[in-house]
């Protein structure tokens, strides 16, 4: 090397320094030996008396859960205080003794104190026994204080819906975490008693909506109970949520279903926003909130209807006609007709030794695109079903987005089923047979929607194709920061089709309104487009729709879009085993378009105005 | 080429004791961890037995360490250094948040900590640079060095990690001590505003606000004390100081059982050994890690050229450092800023990382009967 002497110098002076680093570290081991020392010989005493005396304990404090609004800022759930009973083992001196007497105050089964007590983990941690006490059941626990060691009762914010059953399905219910969710690694941070969404836009939001629990440290006297208490860590309280619907229209949504079963759906089709997702029956969230008996649980669970059912996203329907919109669109598009040609209905199809029947016997004449969809003409479509086949049928639900979940922000949508040659083969291993296409072109056969697939799907036509995902969340509010953040719509893509077609067939949905098989439907207030279907449930029926047993009857459906002119609303009516979807369903659909025509115009948003409809529509008009 | 240069003797009596002195410590660590999570932790693998895993790895990184030439794992200096900035810069990006900051990169169910790392490969890189030409002048023997730090500095104290970014500012300072600086006057410097530190840190922090604290503490390190008021401090002196002379026991810390001292597996894992062995306990360890650094010094001051004697004195400047820092803030006498107990507390990436280092010392010593030239 060049520099050997460089380096036997720089050499030399390194070991100098290391002898250095050698006092040093004697030197400040030593500092160290004598601080411990300080601390554990010459104050052990006083530490070792400070460690057993303090009967600290540190508490958890529960955040607030974010508040969640509607669109103009109604409130729909908030937090009220409530008494917990809690008891922290460690203090309890005869647990069997301590049961009994619980079990005797509060009238609990003592079955069902022992199990609370009986999980795994810390006997120092308090352990939660009840909820929503009553104020006699506090009274009397704090009276009996002194002979229930142990025992403690908290002020603690209880999850409260105002609206009781109104939007369940939307807003959901919360409950205690479960043994497995405490497993997953989304809800790391959280520890048994945790509350967290178990259902609607409370669980999909739970992440924000949860905030962050805190900390206390609590002094407590030789029986339990706290002396003194200092926060360690002040609690986050969750985000706000601002959904998109509009409650006034979801209350009259709901109220026209009434006792019946079935779903409404009202969505704004140039933004994704769910104005009103209704579903009944329903269930009132304040109680599955709560803590239920097994018994109350098995009631819920076991109800022919279903309450927990959000059928607007979970329910699958065979379409029935509406089904022949999408099949308009690609009719016109494959050039399987041409808005001019025309079929003859004679009041049934033949195909092999079957006949497929039109739902008018004497038949509809002479019949073309346009008329076919006014009087919903079966004959015509079971025609462009033959010509067109399975798997081009398949290929344009998909384009509208069927056989697939909207990706709306709720737990446990369903997809429902687009069927093809492949997806028969796949999930039946059977092959297509030709007349299950007959059948799937007036919306029959295998297959089936969800009312929210099919708002999607008559939103993106009376929006010329330009569809969006639909949304329930339109902003989210930090509690900590105060910002509001607003979510983006989604846009989900356009159809390709051309834009006459669309014209085409719009103003056939008008004219069904108008003239054809849904004037039911017809409003002095505005214009209304739609299409009526009437599901087939049991294929084989006889005699007069009264004579049938309920639950074998049709469901009636319903699609509109109004203004026809500028849509601003898209509806969904199903209502389950109610017959025709032109007397029943379409009658409910204008009521839903009528209100909102009512309540819209003179209502300014609270939250912003960057997220109203009038924006969306300008973007879409340039593309 | 290089066999020749290599001692033939596979372990001699001094590696036999630097290696059994590396397992007690690991050994003091795994048991405490054990001691005070066997009972807490429900659902998961248990924390001793990941650390046991993590110590496994760390066998294998010390091997490899050990048995590869030291000369060209410095010539990989910059290279890793790159991957090691990329990686902080991921951690940024991708990286996964605890506590409010981003640290960790996930493989499956383990996470790792690029700026554990980074220290090592910054050793490398420093002990690279000055032993491959003469570095003379302000220019060559202080700035340069000091830039190439300062992108990983940045990086880490952007996640933010205090802890990581101080141990990173401290090898940078032990290296520059090491080659030695000609003017005195950059020295007097640093020793003064090291000892100030504290003065300014008193009378600027007295005169906040206590949300104007929390707010800045939340931005320096979001780890500890997000009350600020002392809790985390308080409760690890009342752990250590009520151990006595004795210590309560195995299973018998009620401070770190009760869970009243926080984050007890990791970086106050002393004060839980504290508790529990006592100043007899705390003797011994300290014992056992002026024993470790001393023969890591033995090492530095023997090896045969300026590249492994830089090496190993970073190596061992870095432990130190962790080693003080961290029980001085457990004991209460300095602020409380993320840093492990290394080969103690509980925590994968710093546990793999020191062994790696201890492997590259031993590499160091195993070289140094060789011929210089």
């Amino acid at each position: 090397m060049a520099s050997a002497n460089y380096q036997e110098t720089e050499f030399g002076e390194l070991h100098r320094r290391l002898t250095i680093l050698r006092l040093g570290l004697l030197l400040v081991v030593a500092l160290l030996g004598l601080r411990l020392w300080h601390l554990q010989i010459r104050e052990g005493p006083y530490y070792r008396d400070l460690s057993e005396n303090n009967r600290t304990r540190l508490v958890l404090l529960e955040p607030a859960r974010g508040l969640i609004y509607d669109r103009h800022g109604v409130l729909l759930a908030n937090n009220v205080p409530s008494f917990s009973l809690y008891v922290t083992l460690e203090d309890v001196k005869d647990r069997e003794a301590l049961i009994q007497q619980l079990a005797d105050l509060l009238g609990l089964d003592p079955a069902l104190i022992q199990k609370k007590l009986g999980g795994r983990g810390s006997k120092l941690l308090p352990r939660k026994i009840k909820d929503r006490l009553t104020l006699r059941d506090a009274a009397v626990i704090e009276s009996h204080r002194l002979d229930l060691p142990g025992v403690m009762v908290q002020v603690e914010s209880q999850r409260n819906y105002p609206g009781g059953m109104t939007a369940a399905h939307l807003l959901g219910y919360v409950g205690e975490i479960s043994a497995e969710q405490l497993e997953k690694p989304e809800f790391s941070d959280l520890h048994q008693g945790s509350i967290v969404g178990q259902y609607g836009v409370e669980k999909s939001f739970d992440r924000h909506v949860r905030g962050q629990a805190g900390q206390k440290s609590v002094e407590v006297d030789a029986v339990g109970h706290e002396k003194k208490a200092a926060v360690v860590e002040k609690p986050q309280a969750g985000n706000d949520l601002y959904l998109t619907i509009d409650i006034r229209l979801q209350k009259v949504a709901e109220d026209l279903l009434g006792e019946e079963f079935g779903a409404i759906v009202a969505l704004d089709p140039t933004n994704g926003d769910i104005l009103a997702m209704a579903s009944r029956p329903a269930f009132d969230p304040n109680v599955l909130s709560r803590e239920l008996t097994p018994k109350q649980w098995v009631e819920i669970v076991q109800d022919e209807g279903r309450p927990l059912n959000n059928r607007a996203a979970q329910g699958q329907y065979p379409p029935g006609s509406t089904f022949k919109v999408p099949m308009a669109v690609a009719a016109l598009e494959t050039n399987t007709m041409s808005p001019s040609s025309t079929v003859y209905c004679t009041g049934g199809y033949q195909f092999g030794k079957r006949v497929y029947r039109d739902w008018k016997a004497s038949g509809h004449g002479t019949v073309d695109l346009h008329t076919a969809l006014v009087h919903s003409c079966d004959v015509y479509f079971y025609t462009v079903g033959q010509r067109m086949g399975i798997d081009v049928m398949a290929e344009f639900g998909k384009e509208f987005g069927l056989g697939q979940s909207t990706g709306v922000e709720l737990p446990a949508e369903r997809s429902g089923i687009m069927p093809s040659t492949s997806w028969k083969q796949q999930a039946r291993n059977e092959p297509w047979l030709p007349g299950e296409t007959i059948s799937a072109a007036i919306g029959q056969g295998y297959v089936t929607v969800t009312p929210l697939q099919m708002a999607s799907l008559i939103g993106t036509v009376a929006n010329d194709g330009v569809s969006y995902r639909p949304r329930l969340v339109q902003a989210v509010m930090d509690r900590t920061t105060g910002n509001l953040q607003e979510l983006p719509a989604v846009p989900r893509g356009k159809i390709k089709a051309k834009p006459e077609t669309f014209r085409l067939i719009k103003n056939a949905l008008a004219d069904v309104v108008n003239v054809g098989t849904a004037t039911k439907a017809k409003s002095s207030l505005v214009t209304i487009g739609g299409k009526t279907g009437t599901a087939q449930v049991a294929a084989l029926r006889a005699g007069p729709e009264e004579h049938i047993p309920k639950k074998f009857r049709d469901h009636a459906w319903f699609v509109a879009f109004a203004p026809v002119e500028e849509p601003r609303i898209a509806v969904v009516v199903l209502a389950e085993h109610m017959g025709h979807g032109g007397s029943v369903a379409a009658p409910l659909a204008k009521e839903v378009i009528e209100t909102y025509m009512k309540l819209a115009p003179q209502v300014p948003m609270v939250i912003s105005e960057a997220a109203k409809p009038g924006q969306v529509r300008r973007s879409t008009e340039q593309s | 080429m290089i066999d020749r240069w290599t001692d033939h003797r596979s372990l001699d009596n001094f590696d036999l004791r630097y290696v059994a002195l590396i397992l007690v410590i690991l050994g003091i660590g795994v048991l405490s961890i054990y001691s005070l999570t066997h009972a807490q932790q429900s659902g998961g693998m248990p924390y001793y037995v990941k650390q046991l895993v993590w110590i496994g790895v760390g066998v294998a990184a010390f091997v490899v360490m050990w048995a590869s030439d030291y000369h060209r794992l410095a010539r990989l200096a910059y290279p890793a250094y790159a991957i090691v900035l990329m990686m902080l810069a991921f951690v940024l990006i991708e990286g996964r948040t605890s506590k409010g900051a981003q640290r960790w990169i996930g493989v499956g169910p383990f996470s790792f900590q690029p700026s554990e790392f980074a220290k090592l490969v910054l050793i490398l890189v420093l002990a690279h640079y000055y032993s491959k030409a003469p570095r003379v002048g302000w220019l060559q023997r202080v700035i340069i060095p000091g830039l190439l730090m300062l992108p990983g500095l940045i990086l880490i104290l952007k996640q933010p990690d205090l802890g990581s970014g101080l141990s990173f500012v401290a090898v940078y300072a032990a290296m520059l001590l090491m080659v030695g600086v000609r003017s005195q006057a950059l020295g007097v410097i640093l020793l003064f505003s090291v000892m100030l530190f504290p003065f300014v840190w008193e009378g600027v922090w007295g005169s906040l606000h206590d949300y104007q604290r929390q707010r800045i503490m939340a931005f320096v390190d979001p780890d500890y004390d997000p009350g600020g008021k002392g809790y985390h401090a308080l409760q690890s002196r009342i752990a250590i100081g009520s151990g006595e002379l004795m210590g309560k026991g195995l299973y018998g810390g009620t401070q770190s059982q009760l869970k009243f001292l926080p984050e007890g597996h990791t970086d106050f894992v002393f004060a839980v050994y504290a508790e529990e062995w006592g100043f007899l306990g705390v003797l011994v360890l300290l014992a056992l890690f002026v024993a470790l650094i001393w023969l890591s010094l033995e090492i530095a001051s023997k090896a045969k050229d300026q590249l492994g004697a830089l090496l190993a004195a970073g190596i061992v400047a870095m432990l130190c450092f962790c080693v003080v820092v961290n029980i001085g803030m457990t004991a209460g006498m300095f602020p409380i800023v993320g840093i492990p107990l290394p080969l103690v507390s509980y925590g994968g990436s710093a546990t793999v990382m020191t062994m790696a280092s201890l492997g590259l010392l031993l590499n160091v010593k195993r070289r140094r009967l060789s011929l210089f030239y």
